[in-house]
């Protein structure tokens, strides 16, 4: 093993890290609105930037959305599995789906990206 | 016709096999890791060594051997369009960096590994046809250039062998 090897790795590790930080920030701040989606029509649009909690009464069933220092969540929802809890917040990357009451909650940005 | 002596031909059968065994025992270890698409890459040991001993036309063909026979025995199309992306990309960026002076199969075998896992994520943005998926590179870079550098640890002793270089003619 020679020192540009070690050079060479550190090299790629860094770039990957600081890459990893820059797609972070900058997903960071381009989710600008939760849009959720029951039966695939658009129900509601929260800004991310302020606090709100929302309860979606569908025909289907009821979940609570809350949107709380720019992350939004399902906090409550009165399906037996709670898999849309315990997804956690919704990001670019990951929608929150409750599938029993045909509900998605993605991130969208101003742009529509 | 250039003549390929027994040794070459035993070599060649024997890195074949080789790859095929390391391939499959890594179908064994599971990882714990729950990030598609991270595995150690042990077959590019394999690789790694014929690419020193035989040469790049040798480590090209025998990386398009080991990834057929692997897909036919343990995969099916779709890890073949993977596996076949990955290989041969990390194969030719390997055969490059080898040529550039100041590296030893370490990093030969880093930029094998970052490359392989970069085409396969390429592979999936297009088959999958979601652009998102992309911003797994840097982990996937990170994680190729990890074991890319462990499994250019383990090729070392193999390449620094002293009668293994003296029987395929290489000085330094």
């Amino acid at each position: 093993m020679k020192k540009n090897d070690v050079i060479l790795l550190l090299i790629i590790v860094v770039a990957a890290a600081a890459l990893f930080a820059v797609l972070h920030f900058a997903l960071a701040d381009s989710g600008d609105f939760a849009v959720v989606f029951v039966d695939g029509e658009e129900y509601a649009r929260l800004p991310l930037n302020e606090d709100a909690e929302l309860t979606i009464k569908t025909e289907y069933g009821t979940n609570v959305l809350t949107v709380k220092d720019g992350q939004a969540y399902v906090t409550d929802a009165d399906c037996p599995d709670k898999t849309c809890v315990k997804t956690g917040s919704a990001d670019e990357l990951k929608s929150i789906v409750c599938l029993p009451h045909k509900l998605t909650v993605t991130i969208e940005s101003e742009g529509g990206r | 016709m250039k003549k390929i002596s027994t040794k070459a031909i035993a070599f060649y059968g024997i890195m074949a096999a080789f790859s095929l065994v390391l391939g499959y025992i890594e179908h064994l270890i599971p990882l714990p890791v729950g990030i598609y698409g991270i595995k150690l890459g042990l077959a590019n040991l394999a690789t790694v060594v014929s690419l020193y001993f035989l040469g790049a036309p040798a480590a090209l063909t025998l990386n398009f051997i080991r990834i057929i026979l692997s897909s036919l025995l343990f995969g099916n199309v779709l890890s073949l369009s993977y596996s076949l992306c990955g290989g041969m990309l990390s194969c030719l960026i390997m055969i490059a960096v080898k040529h550039i002076r100041g590296f030893s199969c370490v990093g030969v075998s880093i930029c094998g590994g970052v490359a392989h896992n970069i085409a396969q994520l390429a592979v999936a943005v297009i088959l999958l046809d979601n652009v998102k998926i992309a911003f797994y590179l840097p982990v996937l870079v990170i994680v190729g250039a990890i074991t890319g550098l462990l499994i250019g640890l383990c090729a070392l002793p193999l390449v620094k062998n002293k009668y293994l270089r003296s029987s395929y003619g290489i000085s330094e």
